[in-house]
């Protein structure tokens, strides 16, 4: 039986006095893809954001790969992690955001090539290799020297992409990836998107709106409601046959709301 | 009273000297004054409040007190602890610090303008905090600050008669000796101020065309 490559026990996240996370567990295994649906506020942003460390925890414990996440072995002891550690972990991570978040004064190729060359000592010449790989898979290497401010919604998210996966990352996290995008631009992100999962083993872990991909993506969904799995599942059973009252009123309002399923 | 052209070419190479060492002055204490000033600034995000509360407290003091005041207590006042400087280096740390905490408010607002989500991608990216500053934030911060930053330097340059005050042989110095000894000052007074207003005439177009060249900050 293979661990989870990520196990969140028990986490508290509070922003003053406001609780978003409540002692929420969770386990995904190797290669799980994870689609996280919920109305906003529900937390599944959160949960990615601090998976990729940008938020700290209030309580509670998060293992990846098998090492602690926010602690480390001091002697016998556990302790907060420090930098080095924080570092060393987020190297399996990798993260595209809702708005992209490219470099802006860097073209496409140096934003895909850059944390390779500082953080992996890659040379230049293997580092473009490389990146042109990923700009080719993610149909953007005829983009290759345009800086950000010349692309669409789509193309800028599909640098993203290929930025993060320049890391070559166990686990990708995706939040809300099409969410900034105009409706016609969606659709290319998705088939990128779809094209990883079917072609890699990588960990995903997916927020969104979009409930057609989320079916199509994923191999277990989950339904967060305040902070909490209210229900999970395969997408069929979520999406055709959801078992809880709030799953089901949340998917009702999606379809209202125009949503594809 | 006669302007004397045969007196302004005598006082010429004098005035000349002095004015180099105005520019020399001005040059030293605008590196000065960036440098320190983005120190001062990246110091006022640190996390450890006793830095970034004491830089704050700091740099108020040196704003909320004159110039002319602390250039003469690092000239006439810190060799009483031992530390003695010639008067153009004195004058240059005192310029240029004073004008430090004038350039970190700018450096602060051009830092402040990165989106959140730059430091995020950076994060993501696994980039260190040094590597995060120089690759990634400072390039975006550092153009649209660079007229605003140009600007300080200008008022710096206007100021550096100052340090005659400490007896640096810059131009305003220099003048005033020379009309001490000769008992005529509209020659070299005027001077001055004509060797002042070339110089700013220069760093006013310098500067719109800085502002055309980096103000309009794209995404």
């Amino acid at each position: 039986m293979p661990q989870p490559i990520i196990r969140i026990d028990n986490i508290v996240k509070r922003y003053g006095p406001l609780t978003v996370l409540d002692g929420l567990s969770m386990d995904v295994m190797p290669g799980e893809k994870l689609a996280l649906i919920g109305p906003s506020g529900s937390g599944k942003t959160t949960i990615l954001r601090i998976l990729m460390t940008l938020e700290t925890i209030s309580g509670g414990h998060i293992q990846i790969d098998g090492d602690q996440l926010y602690h480390m072995k001091k002697g016998a002891d556990l302790v907060a992690a420090d930098e080095a550690h924080l570092r060393r972990m987020r190297s399996k991570i990798g993260m595209v955001f809702q708005h992209f978040n490219l470099f802006p004064h860097k073209c496409v190729l140096d934003n895909v090539t850059l944390a390779p060359m500082l953080t992996q000592g890659v040379k230049r010449g293997d580092a473009e290799k490389r990146a042109m790989e990923l700009l080719d898979m993610v149909g953007m290497a005829d983009k290759a020297r345009s800086v950000p401010a010349q692309l669409s919604g789509g193309q800028k998210q599909r640098a993203a992409i290929a930025r993060a996966l320049a890391l070559s990352p166990k686990i990708m996290l995706f939040d809300e990836v099409t969410s900034a995008l105009d409706p016609e631009l969606v659709e290319e992100v998705l088939n990128v998107m779809k094209h990883l999962a079917a072609e890699t083993d990588m960990t995903m872990l997916l927020v969104t709106h979009e409930m057609g991909f989320a079916h199509d993506f994923a191999d277990r969904v989950l339904f967060f409601d305040r902070g909490k799995i209210v229900e999970q599942g395969k997408p069929e059973e979520i999406f055709r046959n959801p078992k809880q009252e709030r799953t089901q009123t949340f998917l009702r309002k999606i379809i209202a709301a125009g949503h594809r399923v | 009273m006669e302007w004397d052209w045969a007196f302004v070419w005598q006082i010429m190479p004098t005035l000349l000297e002095g004015f180099k060492i105005t520019i020399l002055a001005t040059v030293l204490g605008a590196a000065v004054a960036a440098v320190v000033g983005l120190l001062l600034a990246i110091m006022r995000r640190s996390p450890i409040p006793a830095v970034s509360r004491t830089v704050g407290f700091v740099s108020e003091f040196i704003r909320g007190t004159p110039l002319l005041v602390q250039l003469y207590f690092i000239f006439y006042v810190l060799p009483d602890i031992g530390i003695r400087l010639s008067p153009l280096v004195a004058g240059v740390i005192g310029i240029g610090i004073h004008y430090a905490t004038y350039t970190a408010e700018v450096y602060r607002a051009g830092i402040e303008n990165v989106p959140r989500g730059q430091w995020e991608a950076a994060k993501a990216a696994n980039l260190t905090t040094p590597q995060t500053w120089v690759h990634v934030i400072l390039p975006q911060a550092l153009p649209p600050m660079i007229p605003a930053l140009a600007n300080y330097f200008i008022a710096m340059f206007k100021e550096t008669p100052l340090l005659s005050a400490i007896t640096v042989l810059e131009l305003m110095n220099q003048a005033k000796s020379i009309a001490n000894s000769n008992y005529r000052y509209i020659e070299p007074m005027t001077l001055v101020g004509i060797f002042f207003l070339v110089i700013s005439l220069i760093s006013v177009v310098g500067l719109r065309w800085l502002e055309e060249r980096y103000a309009r900050m794209d995404d």
